[in-house]
């Protein structure tokens, strides 16, 4: 079966991760730009961080026979130092039509101070000017509240519902988000937020219409395989395919597909000039055979 | 004007009218004539070519190639995309401002995505002042990715024109390293050397001694400089079981004058006759090797 995982920080994993996440079926991937644990003391580190999004890792995951795709935002945690938030504002317009750029993300509240929203607000404009879709990351804290007003300050400026996806979803929010007419995006962890038993239970009350699974694996304890894990679950549940196939693929593809970066032939049919690019030639394409079991560029990656 | 790039440009210009449509024409037409303007235009402009003109393969015909070469010597736009050489364009374009440039070209290189960093290094040749560039050129060739690496080691004669030996040697380890072509890289016969050779002699030994195969066009480099010291390897070479590896010995053989060599060759007859009839070269070991798996 083939998944997508439409949230997950890749340049916090390892080549384990990509290799068994491509034995596990996922074909394509999106890494959000978020927080990176450590706060960042000036823009430069965010201008390194969005070129490897959309340069190295990019390139990396191509090697596991994965297609990379990122959004680009300033997350709602650094939108706290506001000369710094200030600086970043600046430099995002010239990442945002970068390749494989899909969202203006993940952007949206975490302690939803003043700061947070303002630079929110100013990402949403951003993202309507440069008709963009936006990926949303709902506060962990006073999470239901947090996740309507994410929403009312979309509408406010004039996204569409269709075009904004709300991350981070448990069983309190998901009702508003659906009604509303928002994809409603789930992250699975292993010990917080939705667990994989969970998940099932969502689908098997709301159905699979605009619901997206995802694993927001990172550098925390979390799961890369935590979508393929869930589809399995879900077939073990007796959870229809169709559903499966929608919460854990069409959807993500549908969702960011608008964006005019995202798509199928991209993995089930790359140009010859993305193959060249990235794939470098037809083993990865035919065979499905991660790149690695060729060592020598392997062992430059690891010395260099 | 006349320059070199404005002629480079023309041609571009005139490729890519030929595949575009109306649209995308007048597109390109306009950014173009805004390139050498603000930069904030250029920056989008180039960021936005892929979403507005498409990634086909640039279609080009021998006498396509014929007037690249004769504008530039060296300029090989075979294998190019329809959004690589509109950005190169662009790129030439705001190169008539030839003081601001290279600060221009530094700062998007530094901003830039997978597919804009090998057009930005495929363009190299083009833009003036060819001396500025040998730093970041260095940089690309320092890449662990594999298609910009080639960029600038492939059919890309900036780095013989202007790399110092030691950049040089570099850049062909590297290419070996990664598995890259050496038969692609311009003017590779011209820039070997002895340090090189002796580099890769080297480097073959240690995969000798891990137990690992090398690529017979390795031995392209060695052939000019064999000494006494190498004579053993070239033995091994010469009687390996792998065809290609066999092939390359003969070819790097006659190249040296030691008689040590000369005794060598003779134990491949049938080599020296197929070399001799032009049926196996450094260029059919090459495109042995890149044939798809």
């Amino acid at each position: 079966m083939k998944v997508i995982d439409p949230h997950i920080h890749m340049s916090a994993r390892t080549t384990d991760d990509y290799e068994a996440m491509a034995a596990a079926g996922v074909v394509a991937v999106i890494e959000p730009a978020f927080w990176l644990g450590q706060p960042r003391t000036n823009v430069g580190s965010f201008i390194d961080y969005y070129s490897s999004l959309i340069g190295w890792e990019r390139f990396r995951a191509a090697q596991f026979g994965i297609a990379h795709y990122c959004t680009i935002g300033l997350n709602s945690k650094e939108a706290n130092n506001e000369a710094l938030a200030e600086e970043v504002m600046d430099i995002l317009p010239r990442f945002l039509t970068k390749e494989g750029v899909v969202a203006v993300g993940e952007i949206g509240y975490d302690e939803q101070s003043p700061l947070e929203d303002k630079y929110f607000r100013a990402q949403l404009d951003l993202a309507r000017e440069l008709e963009m879709l936006v990926m949303i990351h709902t506060p962990h804290r006073d999470k239901k509240k947090g996740t309507t007003r994410s929403m009312d300050v979309a509408l406010e400026h004039g996204l569409e519902p269709s075009r904004v996806v709300i991350d981070h979803n448990n069983e309190e929010t998901v009702r508003e988000v659906l009604d509303r007419g928002f994809w409603a995006a789930f992250t699975i962890y292993p010990k917080t937020k939705m667990g994989n038993e969970r998940m099932v239970e969502v689908v098997r009350q709301y159905g699979s219409e605009r619901i997206i699974v995802d694993s927001s694996a990172d550098w925390g304890v979390s799961d890369p395989l935590a979508v393929p894990k869930v589809a399995n679950l879900m077939a073990q549940r007796g959870i229809a395919e169709h559903d499966i196939h929608m919460s854990c693929y069409q959807n993500a593809l549908d969702a960011y597909g608008q964006s005019g970066q995202f798509n199928e032939a991209d993995w089930l049919n790359p140009a010859a000039i993305d193959q060249r690019t990235l794939f470098e030639g037809n083993s990865v394409l035919r065979g499905q055979a991660p790149r690695v079991d060729e060592d020598e560029p392997a062992k430059d990656v690891a010395v260099g | 004007m006349g320059s070199l790039q404005d002629k480079c440009l023309e041609l571009l210009r005139g490729w890519l009218a030929r595949q575009l449509d109306a649209a995308a024409r007048a597109w390109l037409d306009e950014q173009l004539a805004k390139a050498g303007k603000a930069d904030r235009d250029l920056y989008l402009a180039i960021g936005l070519a892929p979403r507005k003109l498409g990634k086909a393969d640039l279609e080009l015909g021998p006498e396509d190639l014929t007037a690249a070469d004769a504008a530039r010597r060296g300029w090989n736009p075979a294998g190019w995309s329809v959004d690589q050489a509109s950005r190169v364009a662009l790129l030439l374009a705001a190169a008539r401002d030839e003081g601001a440039f290279p600060a221009k070209l530094e700062q998007l290189c530094n901003t830039a995505d997978v597919r804009e960093l090998i057009a930005f290094y495929q363009g190299l040749p083009l833009y003036p002042n060819q001396e500025v560039y040998v730093a970041r050129a260095g940089e690309g060739a320092r890449t662990n990715m594999k298609a910009v690496f080639e960029a600038v080691a492939h059919r890309n004669p900036y780095p013989a024109e202007r790399f110092d030996e030691h950049t040089w040697n570099q850049l062909v380890l590297k290419a070996v390293f990664v598995g890259s072509s050496l038969n692609a890289i311009h003017e590779f016969d011209r820039r070997r050397n002895e340090d090189l050779a002796h580099t890769l002699v080297d480097y073959a030994h240690e995969r000798w001694a891990a137990g690992r195969t090398i690529t017979p066009e390795l031995w392209r480099a060695v052939g000019p400089f064999i000494d006494e010291s190498m004579l053993d390897d070239m033995k091994r070479v010469a009687e390996s079981y792998i065809p290609a590896e066999r092939q390359a010995g003969v070819l790097a053989l006659r190249e040296s004058g030691m008689p040590g060599a000369k005794t060598l060759i003779t134990l491949s007859p049938e080599i020296v006759s197929e070399v001799e009839a032009g049926r196996v070269s450094w260029e059919t070991i090459a495109s042995e090797i890149e044939k798809p798996q």
